[in-house]
């Protein structure tokens, strides 16, 4: 039986929340009040035929992108592609790496094209698509282990910075990842962007051939995942000290890599209890006061 | 495509993405899973339905069907726990939900957050007079120190696990490695624990502790003295002496008080150990995981030589433990050597009977936390007035629904039994702390006087109309229903 899509403001008055099958959009906008019901309700009339969209085109968006790819069709579908496209030579990857942010991108510009907003920002699951005015800032909280939520670092954006698209992944996450890093957290141009090199970036947080990660092959836990038989982390014993730092230069090499090609404008990588920076932005990441449970959805982000 | 799948697996249809969803596994959204072949939906802010009858048992409803009307009108019966709905640390901003509903015509409100505690810890009962280790000896897991063995009470060793000290005070990883054994233990998870100089243990709520890979069955009738006291009449006649063997105190039925009183011949038994009252005697061994929580596994060890004055040959001699679960029947020989014996059909009885005096051995895992600032800062602006409350019993405390126990003194430190609470109540963050449910209903009244935060009140309906994340269980049988007006916090 197919669920309807949620469409409801949250109990705070302030935020709407949209949710349709696996996806799950937190949305703030800050301007007038006439200007963010506009918005609000742009948000919601795009967001309704999102997933349908999304789904048409299936099959293709779980292959492998490559330079001759055929081109899905779908605006979203499209902008995954072009997200995931500059790394279609080095490695395997699928459109779905960037599905995400492409849907929060798409969503934040469904919201500006018909309202001036301050500022906004468009929440799919900790991939994040933010629009900043002049003078306005996000302060951003990095959490590690969805499942024990708490922060780990903190950063701010403000309306000079190139940043506009963050994203998150590691093998704790809900998507599965091919390497071990508890959380890899990307700023970029685009939220799209930011997903898809925070995939890259997770993979490369890795120990090859260690006896302590236990990798299972993708499609014994989800049949129809777009990974295929590839081997992915499912738990992780205690690292020494010297693996750990192994595993996250690994990761950073990767991240620096990016950088240096301006795919992304930095990253945080995260693995048992270390972090390691990448780029320019200052991210932050002494210990934070903690957050659990349904509260980590409201307040990750603000 | 789907023929290859194995058997079990469901297709999800509740949207098109339309995820193949093996046993035991999540479709892409986290929240439709396949439970034993079952699409099923996971939720996570739990209400609890009170039960309609004693006995029912916690049954969750998978999804709240259907008419709304109907639940409405059954509002006043549902209660909204803490579990999952979050928290406001570190903020003193008003809890997530401050719920009011009307109950026997009076207005009540419930205050609902998850607490983090680094202050907390549990208190571990375990049924057994096996000797887990010293006191004050500590107790690891993991190879990390989680607490210590605290003094023993009644058929049961305690451990004192967790605490400030244990979850900040140590290393990183004895933080870490506490804050995960308690979480396990209060989730109802088996947990594996040493002891210094002792045994390892593997224990889990409600459930018989196993000591060194043995299983716990029973807990002991009584020492081994009142073992004597409570079958003396029962052994008389048709045995000449029981020496019933406990690790605290070992009782002899020919000297104690109640073989006397029965006129049992005096048999000249000589016991190891040091007497304390006639027939009474303690340190007759080692503490230890053999009989009676000694360290022996043959009883005769405890025995010195016959002496002619007092016994004679073919005295019969029965050796038991105080579970009954290890006995031995002896007659002397004409040298005076006891010799083992088949147990006589007799005596058979008496010490089946001990067995079925023994009651089944548990452990049981008491949450034990404090409620601290910020926490009560989300219920009152003036965070001593709910304290004062909840001494004076006009506001009770509850753990996803289930009595607290408010120890008296300062401050709202209070315990709770795990096994009363739904599964799966408590979270952790890596600070580390554990995530508690906790609720404070008191009348709507009283929630003014002490400055609460009425301005939030939010009637029940409204709170039930928001279906999505939440999940009905129905309340514990053995729980008093957390809003019933004018009960007192503490009569867990």
């Amino acid at each position: 039986m197919r669920e309807p899509a949620v469409i409801r403001m949250l109990p705070d008055g302030r935020r709407l929340h949209l949710h349709d099958g696996p996806i799950d959009l937190i949305i703030e906008a800050s301007g007038t009040p006439q200007a963010i019901s506009t918005a609000y309700k742009a948000a919601a009339r795009r967001f309704v035929s999102i997933l349908d969209e999304l789904c048409s085109e299936l099959p293709l968006l779980r292959n492998q992108a490559q330079k001759n790819s055929e081109r899905p069709r779908g605006a979203v579908a499209q902008r995954m592609f072009a997200a995931v496209e500059p790394y279609c030579e080095l490695c395997f990857i699928t459109p779905m790496a960037a599905v995400a942010g492409a849907v929060a991108e798409t969503i934040l510009d469904s919201m500006l094209a018909v309202a001036p907003l301050d500022r906004a920002y468009v929440n799919d699951g900790g991939d994040i698509a933010i629009h900043l005015n002049e003078n306005q800032s996000y302060k951003i909280g990095m959490v590690e282990r969805p499942d024990r939520p708490s922060l780990f670092g903190s950063l701010e954006i403000s309306a000079a910075d190139p940043v506009r698209g963050i994203a998150t992944s590691g093998w704790r996450g809900r998507s599965f990842s091919l390497g071990i890093a508890d959380a890899v957290t990307v700023l970029a141009d685009r939220a799209s962007q930011a997903d898809a090199a925070a995939t890259i970036i997770a993979n490369a947080v890795d120990l090859p051939g260690h006896p302590l990660i236990v990798r299972l092959p993708a499609n014994e836990l989800q049949p129809d995942s777009d990974l295929g038989a590839r081997l992915v982390t499912r738990d992780l014993g205690a690292l020494g000290e010297n693996e750990v730092e192994q595993a996250l230069r690994a990761g950073a090499n990767q991240a620096q890599q990016l950088f240096a090609a301006g795919l992304i404008e930095g990253a945080a990588l995260r693995l048992l209890g270390e972090t390691v920076g990448v780029g320019t932005m200052g991210i932050a990441t002494r210990a934070l006061p903690a957050l659990h449970g349904s509260a980590i959805q409201g307040t990750m982000h603000v | 495509m789907p023929d290859v799948f194995p058997p079990d697996t469901v297709r999800c249809d509740a949207c098109p993405v339309l995820c193949y969803i093996k046993r035991g596994h999540a479709g892409a959204c986290d929240r439709y899973a396949n439970v034993e072949g079952q699409l099923v939906r996971v939720d996570p802010h739990i209400l609890l339905d009170r039960a309609k009858s004693q006995g029912t048992p916690l049954v969750p409803f998978l999804e709240r069907e259907g008419d709304w009307d109907g639940k409405i009108m059954k509002g006043q019966e549902t209660f909204v726990t803490a579990i999952g709905a979050g928290t406001t640390y570190p903020d003193y901003k008003p809890a997530p939900f401050i719920v009011s509903s009307e109950v026997e015509g009076v207005d009540m409100v419930t205050v609902v957050t998850e607490g983090i505690f680094s202050y907390c810890g549990v208190k571990l009962k375990i049924d057994t007079d096996r000797h887990l280790g010293p006191e004050r000896n500590l107790v690891r897991a993991q190879g990390e120190p989680v607490g210590h063995v605290t003094t023993a009470e009644y058929g049961s060793q305690m451990l004192s696990l967790g605490g400030v000290h244990h979850l900040t005070g140590g290393s990183k990883s004895e933080g870490r490695v506490t804050c995960e054994t308690l979480l396990d233990l209060c989730n109802g998870k088996e947990v594996e624990l040493t002891i210094d100089d002792g045994a390892s243990v593997r224990v889990a709520a409600g459930k018989p502790p196993v000591v060194n890979g043995q299983q716990e069955e029973r807990m002991r009738v009584g020492c081994g003295s009142a073992t004597i006291g409570m079958f003396a009449k029962q052994w008389f006649g048709k045995v000449d002496d029981v020496v019933v063997v406990d690790d605290h105190i070992t009782g002899v039925l020919s000297e104690h008080q109640a073989g006397k009183l029965l006129g049992v011949r005096e048999t000249g038994i000589a016991i190891q150990g040091r007497r304390s009252t006639p027939g009474r005697y303690f340190q007759v061994a080692e503490p230890g995981t053999g009989w009676g929580g000694t360290n022996i596994s043959d009883p005769l060890t405890i025995l010195k030589p016959f002496k002619p004055k007092f016994a004679w040959p073919h005295l019969r001699l029965l050796m038991v433990s105080t579970t009954g679960e290890q006995f031995a029947y002896y007659e002397l020989d004409e040298t005076l050597r006891p010799v083992e014996k088949e147990l006589p059909e007799t005596l058979k009885e008496s010490v089946g009977r001990i067995r079925e005096n023994c009651e089944p051995a548990l452990t049981t895992v008491l949450f034990m936390g404090g409620a601290g600032g910020s926490l009560r800062a989300g219920v009152t602006e003036n965070p001593v007035k709910l304290t004062d409350s909840v001494k004076r019993k006009l506001t009770r405390v509850t753990c996803g629904g289930a009595p607290a126990y408010i120890w008296p003194g300062g401050g709202i430190t209070f315990m709770v039994d795990v096994t009363r609470m739904p599964e799966n109540a408590f979270g952790y963050v890596p600070t580390p702390a554990l995530v508690a449910p906790i609720e404070f209903t008191l009348k709507k009244d009283d929630y003014a006087v002490l400055g609460g935060h009425v301005d939030y009140v939010r009637p029940l309906v409204d709170v039930l109309k928001e279906k999505e994340r939440q999940r009905q269980l129905v309340s514990h049988a053995q729980n008093p229903w957390p809003l019933k007006p004018h009960a007192g916090s503490s009569e867990s």
